[in-house]
């Protein structure tokens, strides 16, 4: 089989992921600013607190600003799908349509009508509609990402659907399956968290700022006790939420984990590695260290992976060259069924153009057996199913790190800005501020947990990224993908200064 | 009649809607300079980028689902 040209699937794959990562720096603060804005909003219509009016409208102008910048940069990679990844969006169009489709229809609609109440409203209608309206614009915008993250679920974890091989695609046989699938579940669970926290970090940040600058004081403290206590409650759910993700990961993509943990060796009872660097040298089944100087928490990853302390994780050894003592089938021998599968499509492919239906009924029936392991037909090594391993191990360790510091962050700042006179810590309130990017690494490496540690695959086990991408000219890509970068930037720098100079009016300043 | 005044609701519905919408913008600080972002972004990406750099190939190269299904399959099995 015949894979693309290594340069425009990885120019085309840059491209997706700047901007898929871009995309994502705008999101995340969408997400968790709603839920703190409606809050705040909640407080100020229970108490009738006119202070908590103004905090209410100096940060919905601050959401304002980014869901505005970020808003249709999204649009770009379905763009992309069109352009680039034609193979795949033929092939897996029905089902990755629908929940789009929903997201396009049901929540953007509700997000955008909502959002027009939230802003002009104020004086116009009553209280109640008003807040109704805010906390329906964090429940749209939380709907949205959970329909584009039910698609990429199915991505990782493609269920409830058959391949057809008359029109080339595999259709839905069960919405709620795609749907409600339990990678979806998790995944939305755990990247909506990361946005709050986002959200959280980003209100504690310029709260701390304000109060560094003498400025809005009450309003400063205010927000922060909001910022740090959602910020708290979301981050522990994150560790809930992360540990149901890995246990996911542990059960449909188990190379994935693997490489989170630079396990090569399986091991009963593993540990999960707290700190430690890649041995640059180790090979994928050669007898090296992978870790230089590790520090492991005894049995934890066999816990978070199959809630069993005793149970067997697999590493990428064993992985890619199979371990009959756990029952764990090696990479050529799916490759080798994945090939009988590609055979039988061909088969079909050749009865059809000469309609003989018996000949199609038998080719069929081989391919509905394999296809399962279609995509593994495409494969040239066994250790193509091994994704780049330091970028994924790194990415997950930054996460678990930044994740653990903002726990301990939210529970510095609420002790401090509730028993103590919180403007006297200034180093506190600095850390407050410097945390802010913190998130947005926290959140990008997780995506880039997800996304490269899922390689080689567009859609697991049936389609790898060099068969779903479009045979085009890899200059044009090269082309797009600076236009993008240079695109996305000025929005980055535009959105940034627009933010400063409206925190800078601090609380009096409107929208 | 009842007609009548079921349409007449409707148009001061319709009314009050626009009024809230154009009242919403004239009153607009830092909001009048982000619609505009927005629509030089919007412009930006369905005139110039949809246009020229990003073709649906398989929607413009061909007529026909079958012609599109028959290509992919080429794709997949050459």
């Amino acid at each position: 089989m015949e894979v693309m040209s290594s340069e425009l699937v990885d120019w085309s794959r840059a491209q997706f992921a700047l901007t898929a990562l871009y995309h994502f720096l705008f999101v995340p603060l969408t997400l968790g600013l709603s839920f703190i804005i409606a809050i705040m909003e909640t407080i100020y219509v229970k108490t009738g607190d006119i202070i908590w009016k103004k905090i209410t409208k100096f940060w919905m102008t601050l959401f304002a600003i980014n869901f505005a910048i970020g808003v249709a940069t999204g649009l770009i990679m379905e763009f992309e799908f069109g352009t680039n990844w034609s193979n795949y969006s033929w092939f897996v169009g029905d089902i990755f349509g629908a929940p789009l489709a929903v997201e396009g229809i049901l929540a953007f609609f509700m997000e955008s009508t909502f959002f027009a109440v939230m802003f002009f409203g104020w004086n116009k209608v009553s209280k109640g509609f008003h807040l109704l309206s805010t906390w329906l614009v964090a429940v749209g915008s939380n709907l949205s990402a959970f329909w584009i993250l039910a698609a990429n679920g199915w991505m990782q974890y493609p269920v409830g659907m058959q391949f057809n091989p008359d029109t080339v695609r595999n259709e839905m046989i069960s919405f709620w399956d795609v749907a409600l699938s339990p990678v979806a579940i998790s995944k939305f669970l755990h990247t909506i968290g990361s946005g709050y926290v986002i959200g959280a970090l980003f209100v504690v940040g310029i709260s701390a700022w304000l109060l560094l600058k003498g400025k809005d004081t009450l309003e400063a403290k205010r927000s922060m006790v909001v910022g740090s206590s959602f910020g708290l409650l979301v981050s522990l759910f994150l560790v809930l939420s992360g540990d149901e993700s890995a246990h996911q990961v542990a059960q449909t993509q188990p190379v994935k984990l693997a490489a989170m943990e630079g396990l090569y060796k399986g091991e009963e009872r593993a540990g999960i590695v707290a700190f430690g660097l890649l041995n640059p040298d180790k090979e994928i089944g050669d007898n090296q260290h992978p870790i230089i100087g590790e520090v492991t928490i005894p049995y934890a990853l066999s816990l978070l992976s199959y809630h069993d302390i005793d149970a067997f994780v697999p590493g990428l050894d064993d992985l890619v060259y199979g371990n009959e003592k756990y029952n764990i089938e090696s990479a050529s021998s799916k490759m080798a069924k994945g090939k009988i599968a590609l055979e039988a499509f061909k088969e079909y492919k050749e009865a059809k153009k000469k309609k003989d239906l018996s000949a199609m009924a038998d080719a069929e029936v081989k391919l509905q057996k394999y296809m399962p392991y279609f995509g593994y037909g495409y494969l040239a090594e066994p250790t193509d199913i091994v994704p780049p391993i330091a970028l994924t191990y790194y990415s997950f360790h930054i996460m678990v790190a930044l994740g653990s510091w903002f726990i301990v962050l939210f529970i510095l700042l609420l002790y401090v800005v509730m028993k103590k006179d919180i403007e006297q810590y200034r180093k506190v309130l600095w850390l407050a501020v410097l945390s802010i990017p913190l998130g947005y690494i926290a959140a990008e490496a997780g995506w880039i947990v997800a996304e490269v540690g899922r390689q080689p695959w567009a859609i697991q086990d049936l389609m790898p990224v060099g068969i779903a991408a479009t045979q085009i000219d890899a200059g044009n890509v090269k082309i797009s993908f600076w236009i993008f970068a240079v695109m996305f930037t000025g929005l980055l720098i535009a959105e940034i200064k627009i933010m400063l100079a409206q925190i800078k009016l601090g609380f009096e300043g409107g929208h | 009649m009842l007609k009548t005044i079921t349409n007449t609701l409707i148009i001061r519905n319709i009314i009050s809607i626009i009024d809230f919408y154009v009242d919403g913008f004239k009153n607009l600080k830092v909001g009048k300079k982000l619609w505009a972002l927005i629509g030089l972004k919007l412009f930006i990406i369905f005139f110039i980028l949809k246009t020229f750099l990003f073709p649906n190939v398989l929607k413009e190269g061909f007529t026909t689902d079958e012609q599109r299904s028959l290509h992919v399959m080429e794709q997949l099995t050459k």
